[in-house]
């Protein structure tokens, strides 16, 4: 009995085992591109719909732009993908390229009781002041200036930054150091800065969970963030002096003024743009290559990139509130990949 | 029987031999592998830590700076934190594990020992991700609303310990960490205290209630100090074990790469830093200083598990001889 | 107060706060359990089994998750387990009182307790940078390692405890050492040999930080070993601190399986040890 019993356990682990080693090989190898977590839930969204229609998966690990130049710099993924642009020295010293491949806005959320979405209205020097620790209540007078007509509670502010290496990060530290100079002087502008006060999270994803979780709390995230969880976000004012709502439009007009042509490397940053109508923290996304790539999957992941600038891409990411790469700048990004992007010596693009 | 009588044929005892050398060969080869693994585990380390340790130096030690920016990285503020999450963890835990051995070993209806044992052991099966993600969602909003605002009301304002309570009450930093970690090493220390004190001679605690003592004077001054090495082993162990863990704090320590004097402040463990950052930190700098940091904590946790050992081992000893 | 009253006035404070301790201790137990029921259960239906995990806002599964984790941990107690009764074999057997035996069952325990995040940076530098990227198998080697350790120690004391009279017959019939510990050693311990590795089971199911550097993780269904291969325990990490609902409540959903699988390893490993017993010599 007790030998039956043993014996027939072993034999059903080894074929399960086996069985299940030997399932699946037949497929296809997904794409693997590892980076930021700013576009992760278009990137996401693509994927998804890339695999329904043609079958090939693109598995996306939204690890944070730091991790992204990482991975691809150690070539353990296909491609990076970073919102921190690199500049031409780098890009050359690593041997890569990048493009932008979609456009979004990172927006200050808050969490404090009573006030809904958009009511806030801060600006940028009052947030530098908040992240270095000068500003430390809700009801402090700056804010209340800003808000005269809000009910602010006598709230300790719980500041949420990225504690990973992100893109985010730098759009935003790029604006607040951009209209706060002693915010530039003090913690600077870059993917990974040392913060004096607040909590750390991680991605996009930690952030907005951790204020959602946190009474008195402020962040900031990427749009699509804000709206998936419904969110309450502030509006910010811009160069120009308005105070906007972030919106598709916003982040298009932040766009509208931006020479792509001219930036070698495509290293554009969209922040502080001028304009009424412009959303001051609005970002591009990038992906990041190797120009002599030994990959063999270079030219299926150029495939996927082509399909998400199309008509079947575009909609997708409209849906979730990101401007789309202007058509001109998709002719510049493809005509590069012609003529730097080599698999083993050759040409991988246009495709065959 | 001498074995020509059993295997009659001198090829059969020749083949015997040789499968008894290789049999003993692979297990004294599987035996080693424990010591290579050991061994692997520090050099690669060191390896990996090196260019951190020798751009540094002792420095790396006792600064709290961490910019991936200026490629400056100091180990203090992951120390800090690592320590006092532990400290804190322990002071809860061993109080609470001392009492629950106490209650299992002494006043416990003896039905229900083994029920109740069960269940405190229960608490070591948990995954740690779990206590992580419990401590997140349902520990720190309780912290945040009702316990860190009493503490911070009712503590704060003291003279010399008041700077230990003070700061905006997140949720979530030192304390938290420090309280999950306290529920997670409660059944290591807890299971160790109760073996150690099931072990005391009947005699000594006869001899105690002989003379009169109470209940709780014989665990005081009879089980307690007879069973003090091993106590202490355990207390150890589970101080090795708390020093180590990173699921349970990741999700609620803060990750803050800052020495704030508040409890409640956010800080950084070793493990957390490196479970945090480890997959996105580029620069050979960087990834070699969160090396560092692993290397740190490995030995750490071998120096004050290693005394534990021993420790105990020293009661075996002592108690073989008894 | 009479010295004596005071003294059982203490005793009964003292015993009382022992009680109590034990009760908050097992408050915690029934909190976390709670949790995770109340939480879990919403996020588990029969998709969890079906589909694989989901982007952001769509619905979806955790049956890529579910089966990278089976085959790692299966694959990690493959490596581990042999190599453990092994090591423990040539402690209990032939090695059982020689120095180097000290030696290597001190260095065992102390890694044991070794935090699992180091096991799985060692792993990085040897298996992941070489490879190129991340694989499952370098997911099962870094499990396989810390099992190591367990399976060492359980077997070491499971052999101890057949009986030497068994060796000593085995021997006085002409046998090998190795053919009386294959004969009638290794069948004795059986089953405390079968609980040790279901032990060790049990304790790497849960982990999560070794599997950070090495397996990654998978969007989509894998079963590849040299790839990043999806996992229960990175699965809920990521998505349990994002703040999508439908993640969240398959964060939950997954922790619930796990725990629920360990608890099944440890009810099983002691039915085992009952079940089966160490069988007890009869000739003395």
């Amino acid at each position: 009995m007790r030998q039956f019993f043993v014996r027939s356990m072993v034999a059903l682990g080894t074929l399960g085992l086996l069985g299940a080693l030997s399932a699946g090989s037949a497929r296809a190898d997904d794409i693997s591109g590892a980076g930021a977590t700013f576009p992760y839930p278009v990137y996401a969204k693509w994927a998804e719909a890339y695999r329904r229609q043609t079958g090939i998966g693109l598995n996306y690990q939204s690890i944070g732009s730091g991790g992204g130049i990482k991975q691809i710099e150690a070539s353990t993924v296909t491609f990076g993908a970073s919102d921190m642009p690199l500049t031409a020295q780098v890009l050359q010293q690593n041997g890569l390229m990048q493009w932008p491949m979609i456009i979004g806005g990172a927006i200050p959320v808050v969490n404090i009781p009573g006030i809904s979405p958009g009511q806030m209205l801060l600006d940028g020097p009052t947030i530098a002041a908040i992240y270095m620790g000068d500003i430390t209540r809700w009801n402090d007078p700056a804010i209340r200036k800003l808000n005269p007509t809000l009910k602010l509670p006598k709230l300790d502010i719980a500041p949420v930054y990225r504690s990973d290496g992100s893109g985010t990060n730098f759009l935003f530290t790029n604006f607040l150091s951009k209209v706060s100079p002693s915010f530039a002087q003090k913690i600077g502008s870059n993917t990974s800065v040392q913060w004096p006060v607040g909590i750390g999270a991680k991605g996009n994803e930690g952030v907005a969970n951790q204020v959602l979780q946190t009474t008195g709390s402020i962040g900031y995230v990427e749009y699509a963030y804000v709206v998936q969880t419904h969110m309450t976000y502030a509006k910010l004012r811009n160069q120009a002096g308005q105070f906007v709502a972030p919106s598709v439009q916003a982040f298009q007009a932040a766009a509208a003024n931006a020479n792509w042509a001219a930036s070698p490397g495509f290293y554009v940053v969209l922040t502080d743009q001028p304009g009424a109508a412009s959303w001051p923290i609005t970002g591009a996304s990038f992906i990041l290559m190797h120009v002599q790539s030994k990959d063999p999957k270079t030219a299926a992941a150029l495939k996927f990139f082509d399909w998400a600038y199309s008509r079947s891409g575009q909609p997708l990411a409209e849906q979730l509130d990101y401007v789309p790469i202007p058509a001109a700048v998709v002719k510049l990004v493809q005509a590069s990949w012609s003529r730097s992007l080599k698999v083993n010596g050759q040409a991988v693009w246009p495709a065959k | 029987m001498p074995a020509e009588l059993i295997l009659p044929y001198k090829s059969q005892l020749k083949r015997e031999a040789r499968a008894e050398a290789a049999f003993k060969t692979l297990t004294m080869v599987s035996a080693a592998l424990v010591l290579v693994v050991l061994a692997g585990v520090l050099v690669a380390l060191t390896y990996g830590a090196w260019p951190a340790l020798s751009t540094f130096r002792l420095g790396f030690l006792t600064r709290e700076i961490w910019n991936p920016v200026t490629n400056q990285f100091g180990a203090l503020a992951a120390l800090y934190g690592t320590v006092i999450t532990s400290v804190i963890a322990m002071l809860i835990a061993v109080p609470l594990a001392f009492g629950i051995a106490v209650f299992l070993t002494e006043t416990c209806p003896l039905g229900l020992r083994g029920p109740i044992g069960t269940c405190i052991e229960l608490l070591a099966a948990v995954p740690s991700i779990v206590f992580g993600i419990w401590g997140l969602f349902v520990l720190a909003p309780i912290l945040q609303h009702t316990v860190q605002p009493w503490i911070i009301d009712s503590f704060g304002d003291l003279p010399w310990i008041g700077k230990l309570f003070r700061g905006p009450p997140y949720g979530i930093g030192l304390m938290t960490a420090g309280f999950v970690l306290a529920i997670m090493v409660l059944p290591f220390v807890t299971s160790i205290m109760r073996e150690v004190f099931l072990s005391t001679p009947r005699s000594l605690k006869e001899a105690a209630y002989g003379i009169g003592a109470t209940q709780w004077e014989v665990v005081w001054d009879v089980v307690l100090p007879n069973s003090r090495a091993g106590v202490i082993g355990g207390v150890m162990l589970g101080l090795g074990r708390a020093l180590g863990e990173t699921m349970a704090v990741t999700f609620v320590v803060g990750n803050a790469h800052r020495i704030s004097g508040s409890l409640l402040a956010p800080g950084t463990t070793i493990s957390a830093s490196i479970a945090n950052e480890f997959t996105e930190a580029f620069g050979a700098l960087y990834t070699s200083s969160l090396i560092a940091l692993g290397l740190l904590l490995f030995v750490l946790t071998f120096v004050i598990i290693a005394a534990a050992r021993l420790l105990l081992l020293r009661l075996e000893q002592r108690g073989a001889r008894l | 107060m009479s010295n004596l009253a005071r003294r059982r006035l203490t005793a009964t404070l003292a015993l009382g706060a022992a009680a109590v301790a034990t009760a908050i201790g097992l408050a915690f137990l029934a909190a976390i359990l709670w949790t995770l029921f109340s939480r879990g259960l919403g996020g588990l239906h029969w998709q969890v089994f079906t589909q694989t995990t989901p982007a952001p806002g769509s619905s979806g599964g955790l049956i890529n998750a579910i089966y990278g984790s089976v085959v790692m941990t299966l694959l990690g107690v493959l490596i581990g387990a042999p190599i453990g009764i092994l090591a423990a074999t040539y402690l209990s057997e032939y090695g059982r009182t020689g120095r180097i035996s000290m030696v290597i069952r001190f260095i065992n325990d102390v890694l044991l307790s070794a935090p699992s995040i180091v096991i799985g940076l060692f792993v990085y530098t040897l298996v992941v940078v070489p490879m190129g990227h991340f694989s499952a198998i370098a997911g099962a080697i870094s499990l396989g390692i810390i099992v190591i350790p367990v399976a060492v120690r359980t077997s070491e004391d499971m052999l101890r405890l057949v009986p030497q009279s068994m060796r000593h017959g085995s021997a006085a019939l002409g046998a090998q050492p190795w053919r009386s510990i294959t004969s009638i050693v290794y069948p004795a311990a059986r089953s405390g040999l079968l609980t040790g590795v279901l032990l060790a089971l049990a304790r790497v199911s849960g982990e999560t930080a070794p599997l950070l550097f090495t397996a990654l993780n998978n969007q989509f269904w894998n079963a590849k070993l040299t790839q990043p291969m999806a996992n229960l325990p990175v699965v809920i990490f990521q998505f349990a601190t994002s703040p999508y609902k439908n993640w969240q409540s398959l964060a939950w959903a997954g922790a619930l399986l796990i725990t629920l699988f360990v608890l099944f390893l440890s009810v099983i490993a002691r039915l085992v040890s009952r079940m089966f017993g160490v069988r007890e010599s009869r000739v003395e």
